[in-house]
């Protein structure tokens, strides 16, 4: 958790205690969650029942410090114990040690709100599967410095791993970068239940094993304007030693890809902004006809469709009966669509309470300036440098008891009024 | 192999002769106590002191006795300078730090009196290294006057406990406050950092203590960045003996077995921070 975020979020609750974190642009978001069963004693809200849960924040350096030395933790300490004492304004964690020695820490802590992103492994069209190790291996080949990886569902139920070049507007592609793909067998996979052809972009940084100090990124993205980036020894490397399967879940680009891990005393989710992207390839052809498909062969509009009645029909492997998620603009091809996406992005703006200091969510459609099924209604010029942004993860007062779940809002946004997908 | 005595150029005798087989013996000793540049040395019949002092509050000691050396010579009542203890470890450890098994660094160590450098013959491997180090005027040196008499509570534990919570102090806390007591918490060590504070409690009936033998309540509060080059000697040793008298000084000795198994000591001694604030429990 530390590797993403600076402040660590406590939540007792009565299914167990949350650990939260987001990093500071809030496009990146963990929470572990340890069932009552985890802990030798769990007492959430003190002896009295009904008694409201506190929810805290202390700043991460210094819950670590207390767990400073883990070769030595696993050594000499036989217990730990966890107490929020309100009246103090501290934390205490108190560790019982070899030799009846006993550690005692005060931590002082913040009170706040709920940390909850906005997310739905039930909603997302597509999840995967595999033993960490096979992520973790497959991650390794790509450059250190790397920032952002693209996964796809490709021909053959093959998945395939690339990392993301920005293409430069009209340039083939920038001279000299060394692009790697690396293809992976349905086989490798416990379970793989993607759409085909479907992909998404996100930043690897929170997720890999990599020791290196990602250079602030030069695509521009307001993931790393001038924040330190965060280097992971993230979950991936957290999976691998826990020895369980990594499930990811990603539905459309520019919607959030969840990775959780499950075991019967913990729940994991990370929770990364992927890119949204036009040359994603789910974009709709439109009628200026400036939709700019990839190069990759597969048949994208074939494919499109297919998933497009998939969404229509709710043929999701995981939820059922969920309605398409009437949140993506790119559904509306007609250009008089301007005004309900505008307003699906204010509705979702307001209700979710933006976030001060997200990047701004420009429709996805920006960016290269093409504004594709929206034909060129007014509507804010894109910042010809913020090109694909990265989709913020909206956090707010979600009000939702600890497990994560659709904002009610989700599904109030307008819809295309024809109805047409 | 020891080195054969170098005749003096002059033929006076020198104040201070001494051979050690392993200048590791001393130079581990050495780095112990140091915290400072330089060093006070007072050399008897019995053995070499060696004095850093810091702040008028903190003071440190390494004692080498007669014993551990092969040859150790000194014909004065007591021979005493101040010497730069940064380049003296610095030549006691010319062929390098690393302690491969069956090679050792031979010293011959040499005085001729007041004025005079402290000449330094090392070998290791048939190659011979001299060093000659200026010495300078004895300081005068801080007396804590802790004696046995004095002495209010007193603990002896075993180095192996206090090592790692010594190394994990919280540095962002100005004073390390100490705490013994004939009662609960017996021995505890605390710190009051950024992050809040922290308490480290030591039973007295704890497998790490070897003697306990509290009869007054005390805290007393020393700034940490004067006891933390301590660790060092910490580090080293197999057993601290930590006592404080009723002014609330503290002294802190630990029995340093070397690669041969014979003792040595260090101590510190440490006065209480006079700045009592409002303690955050």
């Amino acid at each position: 958790l530390s590797r993403i975020g600076d402040e660590l979020y406590l939540e007792p609750t009565e299914s167990g205690l949350s650990l939260r974190t987001v990093n500071s642009s809030r496009s990146a978001f963990a929470s572990f969650l340890f069932a009552p069963l985890f802990f030798q004693l769990y007492e959430a809200g003190g002896p009295q029942p009904g008694r409201e849960l506190l929810r805290c924040k202390v700043v991460m350096k210094s819950f670590l410090g207390v767990f400073r030395s883990l070769p030595s933790l696993e050594k000499t300490v036989w217990k730990c114990l966890i107490l929020l004492k309100p009246r103090a304004s501290r934390l205490v964690v108190q560790l019982h040690c070899k030799y009846g020695v006993t550690k005692t820490h005060n931590l002082a802590f913040q009170e706040c709100e709920q940390l909850q992103a906005v997310f739905d492994t039930q909603r997302c069209a597509s999840s995967l599967c595999a033993p960490a190790r096979v992520l973790a291996e497959a991650v390794v080949h790509f450059p250190q410095t790397l920032a952002e990886v693209t996964l796809g569902a490709g021909p053959g139920g093959k998945i395939s791993l690339r990392n993301y070049v920005e293409d430069e507007a009209g340039e083939p592609g920038r001279a000299g970068t060394m692009v790697t793909e690396l293809w992976l067998a349905e086989d490798e996979f416990q379970t793989v239940a993607v759409t085909p052809g479907s992909r998404i972009t996100f930043c690897l940084k929170e997720f890999r094993v990599s020791p290196a100090r990602v250079p602030s990124s030069s695509l521009g993205s307001p993931l790393s304007p001038s924040q330190p980036p965060r280097c992971p020894q993230g979950l991936l490397t957290f999976a691998e030693a826990s020895n369980l399967p990594l499930t990811i879940h990603y539905d459309m680009p520019g919607r959030p890809v969840v990775f959780t891990l499950d075991d019967a005393v913990l729940e994991v989710h990370l929770v990364l902004a992927t890119l949204s992207d036009p040359e994603s390839g789910l974009q709709p052809p439109t009628a200026n006809g400036a939709a700019h498909l990839p190069t990759p062969s597969d048949d994208f509009a074939d494919d499109l469709e297919s998933y497009m009645i998939a969404m229509e029909t709710s043929a999701y492997e995981e939820g059922s009966g969920v309605p398409p998620s009437p949140t993506f603009p790119l559904h509306t091809p007609c250009p008089a669509e301007s005004d309900p996406e505008e307003e699906e992005e204010e509705e979702e703006e307001e209700e979710e309470g933006a976030v001060p200091g997200t990047p701004p969510h420009k429709k996805v459609l920006d960016g290269h300036g093409r504004c594709l099924g929206v034909g060129g209604q007014a509507q804010p010029p894109p910042d010809p440098h913020l090109s694909p942004q990265f989709r913020s993860l909206f956090f707010g007062s979600v009000l939702t008891p600890g497990t994560p779940g659709p904002a009610p809002t989700q599904e109030v946004l307008a819809e295309d009024s024809d109805g047409e997908y | 192999m020891p080195l054969s005595a170098q005749p003096p150029a002059s033929g006076e005798p020198y104040v201070l002769a001494a051979s050690l087989d392993n200048a590791r013996h001393l130079s581990s000793l050495l780095r112990a106590v140091h915290f400072r540049d330089h060093a006070t040395c007072f050399a008897t019949a019995n053995g070499i002191r060696v004095t850093v002092e810091d702040a008028k509050c903190i003071q440190a000691n390494a004692f080498i006795q007669a014993e551990i050396f092969q040859e150790f010579a000194v014909q004065e009542e007591s021979v005493t300078f101040r010497i730069n203890l940064s380049v003296l470890i610095d030549c006691l450890t010319i062929f390098g730090t690393s302690s491969l098994p069956g090679t050792s660094t031979a010293l011959r160590m040499c005085y001729r009196g007041y004025g005079y450098p402290l000449m330094l013959f090392l070998e290791e491997g048939g190659v011979v290294t001299v060093c000659k180090i200026n010495t300078q005027e004895p300081d005068e040196l801080l007396d804590f006057d802790f004696c046995s008499t004095k002495v209010v509570n007193k603990i002896i534990l075993q180095s192996e406990g206090l090592r790692e919570a010594f190394a994990e102090l919280d540095m962002t806390s100005e004073v390390l406050q100490i705490t013994m007591s004939p009662d609960k918490p017996y021995f505890r060590l605390s710190t009051f950092g950024n992050a809040g504070s922290a308490h480290l409690d030591y039973p007295r009936d704890s497998d790490l203590m070897e003697a306990f033998h509290c009869n007054q309540t005390q805290t007393n509060r020393y700034k940490i960045s004067l006891l933390k080059p301590s660790t060092k000697a910490l580090a080293l040793s197999c057993k601290v003996s930590i006592r404080t008298d009723a002014q609330g000084f503290l002294s802190l000795q630990y029995m340093i077995r070397n690669e041969d198994g014979q003792i040595c000591f260090v101590e510190y001694y440490c006065c209480p921070d006079e700045d009592i604030t409002e303690a955050e429990l």
